[in-house]
């Protein structure tokens, strides 16, 4: 099997693409999956709403009224929330400037046949590098100050990337294994790291970092509104991701040992050299998505800051179909989610996890198509299905 | 066979760690001269049998082992262990083990039997795990989702137990929800014929999803529902007055009875029993199998059905015996670490077992060195079962020989 | 045991694998099934297997209608099958593997390996197939994994049983081993179907041939009187040309020097093991052996896909050892790998790309960092018309073209940079006739243009047919070469590691 063919479709160009990736075959599936991921996760709401449960005393028929009003309810937060004013708006891509980058963290590796699962630690790196460089150093302007911080970031994340890659091409060592006791080794670094007296905000015992200085904030784009310049900073990243990936003589090198590493071999390239730079901007992709989120939204280092912002941009990168359009795209749907969902638990109290399990649900979806044909009665449809891992051995 | 330079190579890095490791114990755990560690063997509830305390001079013994650390190191450099290299590095990892003990209890006591024991009990849920992924991983379909499985076991284990009031019902949930991940990994894996890998990632999602909405959703309003009669520790008549050895094993929980009797019952099952021999084959090459008339989808979907049954048992553990109720995420990443002693135990149950104290033990020591003054942060301590993994795992994997067909669908011609 | 098998057809999207197939076997009679790659020979077996089912047609054995969902159903109506690539274990032990899915229990319900040797030894005697059931099948040499592989069928007593291409892994003499085991299951009543794509053969085992091509019967023949050109035209469809035109070599200086080489895999253990040898520009040096005797790491030293041991490799004088792959494929060696599947095309990358994968960072095919997509393209056009490569458009996956056109897009992008050594490896494996006569045309021509190759294969015809000097490897040494031709019998005997002097006939010395 291919190992995540690149979806080259008929349109040439970058609208080509985007038209491909709205309009083809594919993404028909696609739609279709968030369609039935919505729908279950709207039976489970159903099954443990208050209401329900209490109106299931008057019996069955007012129970499902209960029921039906509580997702009504719950759902229409979540659009609300989501597209429902320029607030919304501004929330959703808030939300989707980190996942859109963490789903390219995800995307670029698939290409080279590896899965990313470090985008948490590489989060980690990168906020907290990044962080550090905003906060420690002084008397720079903006325009220097900035920069600097999010080179810094990347620089980070791409470090955390670049061991698991190492570790892989070297010894053999799976990716999934390594990157995932990096994050979980970062974690707890993370919360010694905040307690160091050069870190920890000063008179507090518990682990959380200093203010990041203003001069390596990355603006606001509209006033009173928490949308900031990271969301641009995330689509000219996608933008170069495009060129790396598709144009560039790096990408098809990745490309073809990911389709297939003995052909590439066989071709004169280096798998071992892949798969270090594949992980590297990896890691730095991930890496600037902490620095976007610590030098924009949040400000400062804390710790859990990154929880789950890696197995989000597995969704992102899976909902993606592997190709940057796609990626960026799933990005604005579950950045438009999770901003829903926010709106949602505080206005209809349905909790924000409910978004996790809905994310899930997709990507059951998208990884087997199948389970969505079967029920939704839809013909295999061409280049379906999401093939990336190929064993422990190799 | 005869020394070539791969070899020789491995051997010099091997050398050099048992020296940089040998150098470390010997410069930093420095204390002053008189200070004493007192080992205490006997169980803090008292012995039949009792052993007398072991008391030793810290600067002493810590010298005395760096030394023979660096004696192995030097050895290792000059001539190599053959086969027993890698052996000869856990050894002298031990050693450090040791010294750092002796170094940290200076001026205090430890007791080894709290320690061995705790190390027991927490391998119960890595070794459960390991297990569950040894039966679907030799029967050719890769589990990364015992994290998920552990998760959906704790949390219905936990719901059951308090519900139905018995610990017992309790572990019947927890085996009933993750044989049902279980299930949908078969699903997606073989009836769908999924990728594999992404198939468990999901499937944690999934899990972590489900479990953290209904604790938000129907656990936080009724605090009844997550109150868990819990598993009690038993003490065997006659083995547990043993010396040392009776507290440690005899004197445990249920769950660690049941995990030494499933590692027991699997090894014996896949390595002695025609069940085995046809799990492996399926596993090594489905299409012999089939060719033969073993139908290998059935056999997979049984496989990795008993893998969550094993690996739900083990996320009983975290509410039923661990801790005293379900909270989001609880897990924590054991069900990596168990991915992880799977592969240092080389696909085999014994070796899961193996592996599962290995981090059971890593578990119990970073709980003892926060009880004494030492001056590690503890966060640093806890990290260090992850930093093991990624070592052991560099150093194995790829010397590992996997399952032939572990992580392909098998689809028919 | 009696088979009879009628209008059995099989679909596949876009295919039609079996269309009305009509075949009969008799009772102690072999069948030889003769037809390329892609005739439909192996769709059909593994129906006749259970392995698949057919969507129309009937099987009949002895007369009474069967239907298999599954070997399970046709092992014990008596079918067994020894497939092409063996269906065996490899870390399992020779007893595990005959009895698996057959495993005697002892009372205590564990697998019983004291009877399961027993077991084992008994059927090995009963045929005069003799097997250590304790070695392990990983650790045997082909040709007893394939005893093993009939061992597992007479061990589920088959009346029937189906070979599919058995000699494709023996020598001329093993084969002719193999000859006489299947007569002796004739005699005792058995019937063989014996699927080959080599016309010799049939002559020496089959009563009777079948001959498919495209899914079809296209008729069944007597082996007394059959025709080798008649049957080679119901097999391709026309007729073929069954020697090569080759004009005499005109060799020229040393292109590949090679001294002492040896390569180890693992390290410490040799497979390849002091070669000499010497590639002149204009001549082709044919190299025969039965697979796995060092050919394979030997190619893959030359070409930098393996370390080299020790020894000297010069390509044009220059000293090659050590250099990556990358340097000696842009220092004008070609490689056609035996492979193609694994080694020689990205099958989800369409055809224009595979074309430019050897130089894809090349200034040919790239503008600093960027790639040129348009001189990839420009490149893959003039390529897929030079060589006629039969695809709807160069941005075709190359996965979607059959195998011979997927060989010709190796072919043509090692052919299409300067290369002064061509190394060709199993070039015409899987490729169906009219691709063969191309490829080996094409061979020759650039032979004649004055570029040295060394062509390995298995299949000694090729060798014969186009070699100017013919060695033999065996055991990871290598015998010769000797100027062609040399008898085929000759060849044979080289090739189970008899003395080269003894074999010619002194003509070597």
């Amino acid at each position: 099997m291919s190992a995540d063919a690149p979806d080259r479709g008929t349109g040439e160009g970058l609208a080509g693409r985007v038209r491909d990736a709205v309009l083809g075959a594919s993404a028909r599936l696609t739609l279709l999956a968030v369609v039935a991921a919505l729908g279950i996760g709207a039976v489970v709401l159903a099954l443990s709403a208050e209401e329900t449960r209490a109106a299931l005393e008057d019996g069955p028929g007012s129970a499902l009224v209960a029921a039906g009003g509580a997702v009504g309810r719950a759902y229409a937060a979540l659009l609300q929330g989501s597209v429902g004013s320029l607030g919304a708006l501004s929330e959703t891509l808030v939300a989707a400037t980190v996942l859109i980058l963490t789903g390219l963290a995800v995307t670029v590796p698939l290409r080279a046949g590896l899965f990313n699962i470090g985008g948490e630690g590489q989060v980690i790196a990168g906020g907290l590098i990044g962080g550090a460089v905003g906060f420690a150093v002084t008397g720079l302007p903006t325009v220097v100050h900035l920069p600097l911080a999010i080179v810094a970031a990347a620089a980070g994340g791409a470090l955390v990337g670049w061991l698991p890659g190492l570790l892989k091409a070297r010894t053999g060592a799976h990716e999934v294994i390594s990157t995932i006791m990096l994050n979980n080794t970062l974690t707890f670094v993370l919360i010694w790291i905040l307690t160091l007296p050069l870190v920890q905000v000063e008179g507090r015992s518990d682990p959380i970092s200093r203010q990041v200085l203003d001069t390596a904030r990355l603006p606001r784009l509209l006033e009173g509104l928490r949308v900031d310049a990271g969301i641009l900073l995330a689509l000219l990243v996608a933008v170069w991701v495009l060129w790396f990936l598709d144009r560039s003589t790096t990408g098809f090198e990745l490309s073809a040992v990911g389709a297939n590493p003995a052909a590439a071999t066989a071709a004169g390239m280096d798998p071992a050299r892949s798969t270090i730079t594949g992980m590297t901007v990896a890691g730095m992709l991930g890496g600037l998505a902490g620095g976007a989120l610590i030098v924009g939204l949040q400000g400062r280092v804390t710790p859990g800051f990154s929880a789950g912002l890696g197995f989000d941009g597995i969704t992102v990168a899976l909902l993606g179909r592997g190709t940057v359009v796609g990626t960026v795209m799933s990005g604005l749907l579950l950045g438009a989610l999770k901003a829903g969902g926010r709106a949602m638990q505080a206005r209809s109290g349905t909790a924000l996890d409910l978004v996790t399990v809905i994310q899930a649900l997709i990507i059951v979806f998208i990884a087997a198509p199948g389970v969505v044909r079967a029920m939704f009665r839809v013909r295999a449809d061409v280049g379906e299905g999401a093939r990336i891992s190929q064993g422990w051995g190799s | 066979m005869e020394t070539t330079a791969t070899a020789l190579r491995r051997r010099r890095r091997f050398a050099g760690f048992g020296l940089v490791l040998g150098l470390v114990v010997l410069g930093l755990l420095r204390a002053d001269a008189g200070v004493r560690t007192t080992f205490v063997l006997n169980d803090a509830r008292g012995a039949r049998f009792p052993l007398p305390d072991l008391v030793v001079p810290v600067t002493g013994t810590v010298r005395g082992l760096a030394l023979v650390i660096l004696a192995l190191a030097v050895v290792q450099a000059l001539r190599g262990f053959g086969r027993r290299d890698a052996a000869m590095v856990g050894v002298m990892g031990g050693l450090a083990v040791l010294a750092l003990l002796t170094w940290a209890g200076g001026g205090t006591s430890i007791s080894v039997v709290s320690l061995l024991r705790g190390t027991l009990f927490a391998a119960v849920p890595i070794a459960f795990g390991a297990l569950a992924g040894v039966l679907c991983e030799r029967s050719g379909v890769i589990n990364i989702a015992i994290e998920g499985q552990f998760l959906a076991g704790a949390f219905t284990a936990a719901v059951f137990a308090s519900v139905l009031g018995s610990a017992w019902w309790g572990l019947a949930g927890g085996i009933l929800a993750g044989a049902l991940v279980g299930l949908m990994l078969a699903g997606l894996t073989i009836r769908f014929a999924a990728d594999q890998i992404v198939s468990g990632v999901v499937l944690i999602v999934f899990a972590t999803g489900v479990t953290s909405f209904l604790t938000s959703q129907l656990l936080a309003g009724t605090p009844a529902w997550n109150a868990p009669v819990r598993f009690q520790a038993f003490a065997l008549p006659g083995l547990s007055d043993l010396p040392l050895l009776g507290p440690i094993v005899f004197d445990q929980t249920v769950l660690v009875y049941l995990m030494l009797l499933a590692v027991a019952a699997v090894q014996f099952g896949l390595f002695r029993t025609r069940w085995g021999l046809r799990l492996r084959s399926v596993g090594e090459h489905p299409a012999a199998a089939d060719t033969v008339g073993i139908g290998v989808l059935g056999t997979r979907y049984r496989a990795v059905m008993l893998g969550g049954v094993l690996a739900g048992i083990g996320g009983s553990w975290f509410t039923l015996e661990a801790a005293s109720q379900f909270s989001k995420e609880m897990t924590g990443g054991r069900g990596f670490i168990a991915l992880a002693a799977m592969l240092v135990g080389r696909y085999s149950p014994v070796g899961a077992l193996g592996a599962g104290l290995l981090f059971g033990f890593a578990d119990a020591l970073a709980t003892a060195l926060q009880r004494l003054p030492v001056p590690i942060p503890s966060s640093l301590l806890r990290a260090t079962p992850y930093v093991i993994t990624i070592v052991v795992v560099a150093g194995l994997v790829g010397r590992l020989r996997v399952p032939a067909a572990d992580g392909k669908p098998y689809v028919k011609a | 045991m009696r088979l009879e098998l009628r209008g059995i057809t099989k679909r596949y999207p876009g295919v039609v694998a079996n269309d009305h197939v009509d075949l009969t076997v008799e009772s102690g009679e072999v069948l030889g099934l003769l037809g390329e790659n892609g005739a439909g020979k192996s769709t059909l077996m593994n129906i006749l297997y259970g392995l698949t089912t057919a969507d129309e047609g009937e099987i009949l054995l002895d007369g009474a209608p069967m239907t298999f969902a599954d070997p399970g159903d046709a092992i014990a109506a008596g079918i067994g099958m020894v497939h092409q690539h063996f269906m065996l274990v490899p870390v399992f032990t020779v007893a595990e593997n005959i009895l698996l899915g057959a495993e005697p229990l002892d009372r205590f319900r564990r697998f019983d390996r004291a009877r399961a040797r027993r077991d084992v030894l008994e059927v090995a005697e009963r045929f005069g197939l003799p097997v250590d059931p304790d070695a392990r099948v990983e650790d045997l040499p082909v040709g007893l994994q394939q005893r093993v592989e009939i061992l597992k069928a007479l061990y589920r007593d088959a009346r029937l049983l189906i070979l599919d291409e058995p000699t494709a892994v023996l020598t001329p003499q093993e084969a002719d081993g193999l000859f006489e085991s299947i007569r002796g299951f004739r005699a005792a009543g058995r019937s063989v179907i014996f699927i080959s794509h080599k016309l010799r053969e049939h002559h020496a085992i089959a009563d009777r041939i079948t001959v498919l091509r495209r899914g079809r019967t296209i008729g069944t023949v007597a082996a007394a009187d059959a025709d080798a050109q008649e049957l080679a035209t119901m097999m391709v469809g026309r007729p073929v040309v069954l020697v090569v035109d080759r004009p005499p070599a005109r060799p020229a200086e040393g292109v590949l020097e090679v001294r002492g080489l040896s390569v180890e895999d693992p390290p410490g253990t040799p497979v390849v093991a002091g070669v000499d040898l010497t590639v002149h520009r204009g001549e082709i040096v044919g190299i025969a052996g039965v697979e796995g005797n060092g050919q394979t790491p030997l190619v893959e030293a030359l070409t930098g896909l393996r370390p080299i041991a020790s020894g000297d490799v010069r390509l044009r004088g220059e000293d090659i050892v050590g250099a990556s792959r990358r340097d000696i494929l842009r220092a004008g060696v070609g490689h056609i790998p035996e492979d193609r599947y694994r080694d020689g095309v990205v099958a989800s990358f369409s055809i224009a790309d595979n074309l430019a994968i050897t130089l894809w960072d090349d200034e040919r095919f790239a503008n600093g960092r960027t790639r040129d997509r348009e001189a990839v393209a420009e490149s893959a056009e003039r390529v897929v018309a030079a060589f006629d490569i039969r695809t709807p458009s160069i941005a075709t996956p190359a996965g979607s073209l059959s195998g011979g056109n997927q060989q010709k897009v190796v072919v043509a992008r090692e052919f299409d940079r300067p290369i002064d050594l061509l190394v060709a490896a199993q070039p015409t494996r899987g490729v169906d006739v009219g691709s063969i006569e191309y490829l080996h045309q094409q061979i020759v021509a650039k032979r004649d243009e004055g570029t040295a190759v060394l062509l390995v294969s298995s299949e000694l015809d090729e060798i014969q047919a186009l070699s100017d000097r013919i060695a033999v490897m065996f055991r990871g040494r290598l015998v010769g070469p000797f100027p062609a031709p040399i008898a085929k019998e000759a060849l044979g005997l080289m090739m189970a590691g008899v003395d080269p002097a003894e074999a010619l006939g002194g003509r070597a010395a």
